[in-house]
């Protein structure tokens, strides 16, 4: 695999971008244009919008994101364990499941502690 | 490696050129096909829907309705493009094409045919080596595209809605992840080619070689976190009308709406396409397979491509069933779920699976 053989993913995906802004840009000419005030203040079901919507949410989401990051960073390392896993317990033997165990214990402690902490809850 | 047949040959020099005409032609039929595939998608998901709620469904729009996505696209690219008062206009404006992109370049990597059956003959558009990771890389993009536009939107409904979908693609992408690893611990490789031709043959004679036999856990965790990426039925909580107007999409209308609905159907597409070639066996058929037509023509590369299609048509099908059969989940079920439930049984699938190939 050169990076050259990449070159047609990387056109593609200039496509796709292209095609997207295209059919915007198609409905922008093509669409009406008739500006009323009513039609551009928000939609909350008829009501005036009371306050500025962009204030403070709850913390979990920012917990959530950062769980995230932390478990799909241990994905990442599963990942190429488990690609040599066969070809290499061959040579290395039993040593190659033992050592991702050790790092499976690691990772379950850490995750009994945020449960247990009250991380996942949601109420 | 299965010889290629005389007639077969230009399929594999369009298939397995870098030139630039190939490589165009290839890109113009996916672009086309996954487009008539989310388009039609919309018009199936409404007659499956008539057709469970003892409907007619749409009839009117060319013969038993079969036009009717086109004259949903027309009035929708008619409509008046307008961006509201107070919106962050940049963000607005490029969440729908977020939003709308990823399902389409990750179908760039999913093989559907095969000219030869072998993995080096593949029918894809752009032949990665690491497919696998590509697609799982592309689609978590998508979660952008809805936080952008809830939060540009300038609507207390849409960033409720996309801080929801947000926190519910990502809890699910781990889960989604973790289940991959026990498949890819068994066949070696993330190449999605090789995925498929890793389950050929048989187990016990009689039981297709299929990754949904061989890791059924895996299989229930990863279809249960692609219907949770796509936000659709049981979980499509950032949608829920009753509660939320219509989520991150709310404020908008007109094509860029449209683009929304239509990433949803790509992502959906994209998700069962992914499905079929690592659960079901892509364009493999059980027993039969090579008796049917000669390896290397063209008839046999069409009979995968007719097989794939028909596996995918399947479980689209079964998506649509599930969107008009189940409620929908609660918030807090639907994060204990997936940070309690799905994680640690990924992971313990993981050990299984790897004391399994380590005793083998």
């Amino acid at each position: 695999m050169t990076p050259a053989q990449y070159i047609p993913l990387l056109i593609f995906i200039v496509i796709v971008f292209v095609f997207g802004f295209g059919m915007l840009g198609v409905s922008h000419l093509v669409g009406p244009r008739k500006r009323t005030k009513q039609k551009f203040e928000p939609y909350e079901c008829g009501k005036d919008q009371g306050e500025e919507p962009r204030k403070r949410f709850g913390i979990k989401f920012y917990l959530i994101a950062t769980l995230f990051i932390l478990f799909d960073i241990e994905t990442v390392f599963l990942l190429p364990w488990a690609v040599s896993f066969k070809s290499a317990s061959e040579s290395m033997g039993l040593f190659v499941a033992f050592e991702m165990l050790v790092f499976m214990a690691i990772l379950v402690v850490g995750y009994v502690y945020i449960w247990k902490k009250g991380a996942f809850n949601w109420d | 490696m299965i010889a290629i047949g005389e007639s077969a040959g230009f399929l594999f020099d369009l298939f397995y050129s870098d030139a630039a005409l190939h490589s165009g032609i290839r890109i113009f039929i996916l672009i086309n096909i996954v487009m008539l595939i989310a388009g039609f998608l919309v018009y199936f998901e409404r007659k499956v829907c008539a057709l469970i709620q003892n409907r007619l469904g749409p009839n009117r729009v060319g013969p038993r309705g079969l036009l009717q996505w086109v004259a949903d696209a027309i009035k929708l690219i008619t409509k008046e493009d307008i961006f509201p008062d107070k919106v962050d206009r940049k963000m607005y404006f490029l969440a729908p094409i977020i939003a709308f992109a990823p399902g389409l370049i990750a179908l760039a990597v999913i093989p559907f045919g095969s000219i030869g059956g072998d993995a080096s003959q593949a029918l894809v558009m752009t032949h990665v080596n690491i497919g696998l990771l590509f697609v799982l890389a592309v689609t978590s993009i998508s979660v952008y595209g809805i936080a952008f536009g809830g939060w540009a939107s300038n609507n207390k409904f849409s960033l409720l809605g996309s801080l929801r979908s947000s926190a519910q693609m990502v809890s699910y992408e781990i889960a989604m992840g973790l289940s991959l690893v026990a498949v890819i611990l068994v066949c070696e490789s993330v190449d999605l080619r090789e995925v498929v031709t890793s389950q050929y043959g048989t187990m016990w004679g009689f039981v297709p070689n299929w990754f949904c036999f061989r890791q059924p856990l895996a299989f229930l965790i990863f279809f249960v976190a692609a219907f949770a990426e796509g936000n659709r039925l049981p979980f499509d909580l950032p949608e829920a009308e009753p509660e939320l107007v219509g989520g991150y999409h709310t404020e908008y209308s007109s094509m860029k709406f449209g683009m929304f609905f239509l990433g949803e159907y790509a992502a959906m597409t994209l998700m069962a396409a992914f499905t079929v070639t690592l659960f079901f066996g892509g364009w493999h058929v059980p027993f039969v397979f090579g008796n049917l037509v000669q390896a290397g023509t063209i008839g046999f590369a069409l009979v995968s491509v007719l097989v794939f299609a028909i596996k995918l048509a399947l479980v689209l099908f079964f998506y649509l069933w599930v969107r008009w059969t189940l409620p929908r989940f609660r918030y807090d079920q639907l994060m204990n779920l997936g940070w309690k439930v799905m994680i640690p049984l990924a992971l313990a699938n993981i050990v299984i699976t790897g004391a399994f190939e380590a005793a083998r």
